[in-house]
């Protein structure tokens, strides 16, 4: 059912009254709240000029957003690149009808996407820290990516079986029949077919790993992501909410663009005609408007 | 095993459990009013539920969590908690991270509705309509009831990954089990690998049976088309 209009008749002129009355009232109540808001930070000065000038100024975003910002961009796309291929192993390396290669696959899949990405950040570093020379420079970067690599290369190993799964039978029995080793059928036929189904779920898990890489610089991980780069502005300007709206900002719009290339991508996709009709992969709730059984957020 | 006694591991998955549980049934219920007026007839309703999930969801929970605690408490003065009470201060952070894990799961949650409303086929409220049933009745008695038993395993990988996320509450200072793992490395780092073990599986501990629970449930009241 495609949501709204079917839920509800053409209004006649009472239920015309009554949604303009509801209009009226959820207004007043939204006003109400802005207004509470917007005098709370009044009263605290935070619309004060002087607080949001920093944001205007060239060194504020030379020396500590863009710095922080390439570093969270840096540690997201390095992420990815390494989790891809695990990711790729680890998916195929579940469905495989080898027993002792699919059930490690399946429990390294399903241990480390039951885990929290925070608590993978927290154990890399003291790792790294305790265990390994790595100078104080990289480390941090190294225990983020690291924390990210193992999570999301769990999650996108789920996403390649499902893209797997989703492919008609007919395509692996069709080369099955003319011979072809199970190796061979996975390389040659499903796998080439399943990329391009789960190009946009993979998009969207871009949009998870852009979020996460905000809790690198937290806690003990201490990664100068684009959140702790702001640190600085708000201990020398005292504006924590300007700085919190201007950092939200940033990401909002980075993601925003990150959906609609999903989105894009979905369009473009299911207009070609290299994916067999009715192949849908189930995309990530955490980053799209997904159906079906996502794996995080 | 002294790791038991010196630290207090239980009490911090407890709280840990605690969050995951306020803040799930506040999600749902936000989450549901969401939908509503997102695919409801007051266009002024549609709009700002459309607003809100789209910003809320593309912002990290990191900045959330921060922003209830700076923006809300220290700024605007909500503390949610009776200032005079001896254990005010962490009750406060305890209370306002629930509230952000609320408004930040209920886009999820409104997400995964708004989905198992288009499995509902249209003749269910074509019909409903007919029967001269207004928006309302439409969707609270016929629409949702068949919406919900569709998302129940979307919903439940929402709740496992509200479970994962409790742990930002650790960077507002709530004693969930993140911040006392974190403690707990520095201090007993020679054990490092033993204290990552018990804390992720306590975690596994908590989201494999919410899975497979909730996958049984889900199958038991599928609806049949």
């Amino acid at each position: 059912m495609s949501a709204g209009s079917v839920l509800f008749d053409a209004p006649g002129p009472r239920a015309r009254l009554r949604a303009h009355l509801y209009t009226a009232l959820f207004t007043l109540v939204l006003l109400a709240v802005a207004w509470f808001v917007f005098r709370g930070f009044a009263d605290k000065n935070q619309w004060n000029g002087a607080l949001w000038k920093p944001f205007i100024e060239g060194a504020t975003w030379s020396e500590f957003l863009l710095p922080g910002l390439l570093n969270t961009i840096e540690a997201a796309l390095l992420s990815v690149v390494i989790a891809i291929p695990i990711g790729v192993l680890l998916g195929i390396g579940r469905m495989s009808v080898h027993r002792w290669v699919s059930a490690p696959c399946g429990v390294i899949v399903e241990f480390f996407r039951a885990i929290p990405v925070l608590l993978l950040m927290v154990f890399a570093a003291e790792l790294y820290f305790t265990y390994t020379d790595v100078d104080s420079e990289t480390r941090p970067l190294l225990a983020v990516v690291t924390g990210l690599v193992l999570y999301n290369g769990s999650v996108l190993a789920e996403i390649v079986r499902s893209g797997i799964k989703s492919l008609p039978r007919g395509q692996a029995e069709a080369a099955a029949a003319l011979g072809m080793r199970s190796g061979q059928i996975m390389r040659s036929v499903q796998l080439p077919q399943a990329v391009s189904l789960m190009l946009p779920a993979i998009v969207s898990q871009l949009v998870v790993i852009l979020k996460d890489t905000a809790l690198g610089g937290q806690l003990t991980v201490g990664y100068t992501e684009l959140v702790r780069s702001a640190g600085p502005i708000t201990a020398n300007f005292n504006n924590s909410i300007p700085t919190l709206i201007v950092l939200a900002a940033i990401f909002i719009v980075l993601n925003y663009l990150l959906t609609l290339a999903a989105a894009l991508l979905q369009r473009r996709l299911s207009r070609s005609r290299r994916t067999p009709p009715g192949a849908k992969v189930v995309v990530n709730p955490g980053a799209t408007a997904g159906t079906g059984a996502g794996v995080a957020l | 095993m002294d790791l038991f006694s010196k630290y207090d591991i239980f009490g911090a998955f407890w709280v840990t459990i605690q969050l995951t549980l306020l803040s799930a049934v506040g999600a749902l219920i936000w989450g549901t009013v969401l939908v509503a007026m997102r695919v409801g007839p007051v266009p002024v309703m549609r709009w700002f539920a459309t607003a809100y999930i789209n910003i809320v969801r593309n912002t990290p929970l990191t900045i959330i969590i921060l922003f209830a605690s700076l923006g809300l408490s220290s700024t605007l003065g909500i503390t949610l908690v009776d200032p005079d009470s001896t254990t005010s201060i962490a009750d406060s952070s305890f209370r306002l991270a629930v509230l952000g894990f609320i408004a930040y799961t209920a886009t999820f949650v409104a997400e995964a509705i708004r989905s198992g409303i288009n499995t509902v086929p249209v003749g269910q409220a074509e019909a409903a309509r007919a029967l001269g049933m207004g928006f309302t009745r439409v969707l609270g008695t016929i629409v949702l009831p068949q919406a919900f038993r569709a998302v129940i395993a979307p919903l439940a990988s929402v709740l496992i990954a509200l479970t994962k996320n409790t742990t930002v509450a650790a960077i507002i200072g709530v004693a969930e089990a993140a911040l006392l793992m974190s403690e707990m490395v520095e201090n007993e780092s020679d054990r490092l690998l033993l204290v990552f073990v018990l804390f992720a599986l306590g975690f596994v501990i908590l989201t494999l049976p919410t899975g497979l629970l909730l996958g049984r449930l889900a199958k038991k009241v599928e609806v049949r088309r």
